[in-house]
């Protein structure tokens, strides 16, 4: 019953293509606005097959955005994690930082492109930097609210059993705060993957990487191979997002 | 080991920035072993000794001794038992009575076997794979119990520890309680605003007054546990605490009433 619910799930999805499709071929959709799901498969599977541009497949595409990705966020979660540990737990680190981080937090991670490009040259250290950037806040600001969050009880009981520092941070706020940690990171993930394909459209002159794969479509004027290259982001996405909810199902069993 | 408290003074600073007093020169011992209850109205600031007994919080003045000893931190040697149960909610019940044991480097073998013991201690030994959220208000304060004993404290404080559980359970949770004390042999602290639970479970009841909190009135109960909660004795001490009680409240009435009239004044 459950799994016959489970795959129901994907029904909006599938109507949806299919009434598209129904509009393209009726012709109510024009072919050079947008292309019809069909047509968009045969670019997708030109793009798994023989690459954009030639050569270049649509795996090796993912494989290198993912890397830029999971590198950003990655360096996002083990410098926001402590950092966000610290200002949750002494008031004196919050005050004295939030202002700064509320400054920096609203420019965009775009707009750090030209000095990414300055700092790193242009390749995967700037774009796993840009992507560090938009990754780095919302995995701050969960973890100080998961920390603050944390009756403070535990906090005082715990010392009184003997925990110091060390065992406090480790034992009482990581876990406490880990709810809102993995929602931070959700969240991270999402915005990473967004700004890298952004980053990728000037970021990236050769290789790989879906943004430069879609931005070499644009030029050889193929919508239907854009397109498919907008799909996969989004299917990746989604991917990313469950496993991270399986895990999160796994740590946070005492909920 | 006596635990000494020496004219023990706070006040807490209100909203306009002036003092109010909450506790007021407090002294009193309380002898290795004994249980001392201590009772007063809602709010005349006995979690507020409590906290200051286990080091949690600096009185303004005074001090605190366990031997020789003075107490400026919280220390292992005073247990605390919050008035809501401090379980970790993402450790097992097992788990949560390591904890003690586990951050200070006590090896594996070892903590489990003295936390099975003081489950044991507390009749949960069936209960270690549980999580918090899967057992009833009256386990979770036995486990906080069996949490702030494996570490072995001298004394233990326990502010209003069974408030928020039912009648029922709140006279079996004293009974058990009783018999770990005993088992145990800890200086226990025990505060509460309820007066039987104060003549069942103490060798001695302290009464405090409304705020500022004096002692007011110091009792011995010199009867052996286990007590009959409706012996005649028993109900004479209750009867002196509640007449102190209601005295209490009355004093505060009056008070309040004076406030008004000044305020009346001020408006003519
Ligand atoms: N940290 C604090 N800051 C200001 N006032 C406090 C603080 N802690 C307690 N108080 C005040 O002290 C009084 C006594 O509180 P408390 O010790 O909790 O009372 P009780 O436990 O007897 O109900 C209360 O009026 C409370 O508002
Ligand atoms: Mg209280």
């Amino acid at each position: 019953m459950l799994r016959i619910y489970r795959s129901l799930r994907y029904l909006p999805v599938f109507g949806v293509i299919v009434i598209w499709q129904i509009l393209s071929s009726s012709g109510i959709i024009p072919g050079n606005r947008l292309p019809s799901p069909v047509t968009i498969l045969h670019g997708f599977t030109e793009l798994a097959s023989e690459g954009l541009p030639p050569g270049y497949t649509l795996t090796g595409h993912c494989l290198g955005s993912l890397k830029r990705v999971l590198s950003g966020a990655a360096i996002a979660l083990v410098t926001a994690l402590p950092l966000g540990m610290m200002m949750g737990y002494w008031a004196r680190a919050r005050d004295f930082l939030t202002p700064f981080v509320e400054m920096i937090r609203p420019i965009p991670p775009l707009a750090w492109v030209p000095i990414a490009i300055l700092w790193f040259g242009i390749g995967d250290k700037s774009a796993s930097f840009i992507i560090f950037l938009g990754a780095f806040f919302p995995i701050l600001l969960n973890t100080i609210g998961g920390v603050l969050s944390i009756n403070k009880r535990f906090i005082e009981s715990s010392i009184i059993l003997g925990a110091k520092k060390g065992a406090l941070f480790m034992k009482v706020l990581m876990p406490g705060a880990m709810p809102s940690i993995i929602t931070g990171i959700r969240i991270a993930l999402g915005i990473g993957w967004m700004t890298l394909v952004a980053a990728e459209f000037t970021g990236v002159k050769s290789g790989y990487g879906l943004g430069y794969m879609i931005m070499t479509a644009r030029d050889i004027q193929r919508p239907d191979q854009i397109i498919a290259g907008m799909a996969v982001i989004g299917v990746i996405g989604y991917t990313m997002d469950l496993v991270i909810r399986k895990i999160e199902d796994r740590i946070l069993r005492w909920r | 080991m006596d635990l000494k408290i020496i004219d023990l003074h706070k006040a807490f600073s209100a909203s306009e920035g002036e003092r109010i007093d909450t506790i007021m020169n407090v002294s009193f011992t309380v002898g290795e072993g004994k249980f001392v209850c201590v009772i007063g109205p809602s709010g005349c600031g006995k979690t507020t000794l409590l906290r200051m007994i286990s080091g949690l919080e600096r009185p303004d003045r005074g001090k605190i001794l366990l031997g020789m000893k003075e107490i400026t931190e919280p220390v292992r040697e005073i247990g605390y038992i919050f008035q809501e149960p401090t379980l970790l909610p993402w450790r097992t019940v097992i788990r949560n009575v390591e904890f003690g044991l586990e951050i200070t480097g006590v090896p594996k073998e070892q903590r489990r076997q003295k936390a099975l013991a003081a489950l044991e201690l507390v009749e949960l030994q069936d209960f270690g794979d549980f999580y918090p959220k899967e057992i009833s208000g009256g386990m979770k304060q036995k486990v906080a119990m069996a949490m702030a004993l494996v570490v072995e404290p001298k004394v233990l404080l326990m502010d209003e520890p069974f408030v928020s559980l039912d009648c029922q359970t709140r006279n079996y949770m004293q009974t058990a309680l009783l018999q770990v004390w005993e088992k145990t042999k800890k200086t226990v602290i025990f505060v509460t605003h309820n007066v039987e639970e104060a003549v069942f479970l103490g060798d001695e009841i302290i009464c405090f007054t409304s705020r500022p909190a004096e002692i007011g009135k110091v009792l011995a109960v010199d009867i052996p546990h286990p007590r009959d909660r409706t012996s005649p004795e028993l109900n004479s001490i209750r009867k002196e605490i509640l007449l102190f009680l209601a005295k209490e409240r009355e004093k505060t009435r009056n008070v309040n009433g004076m406030f008004t009239h000044v305020h009346n004044l001020s408006e003519v």
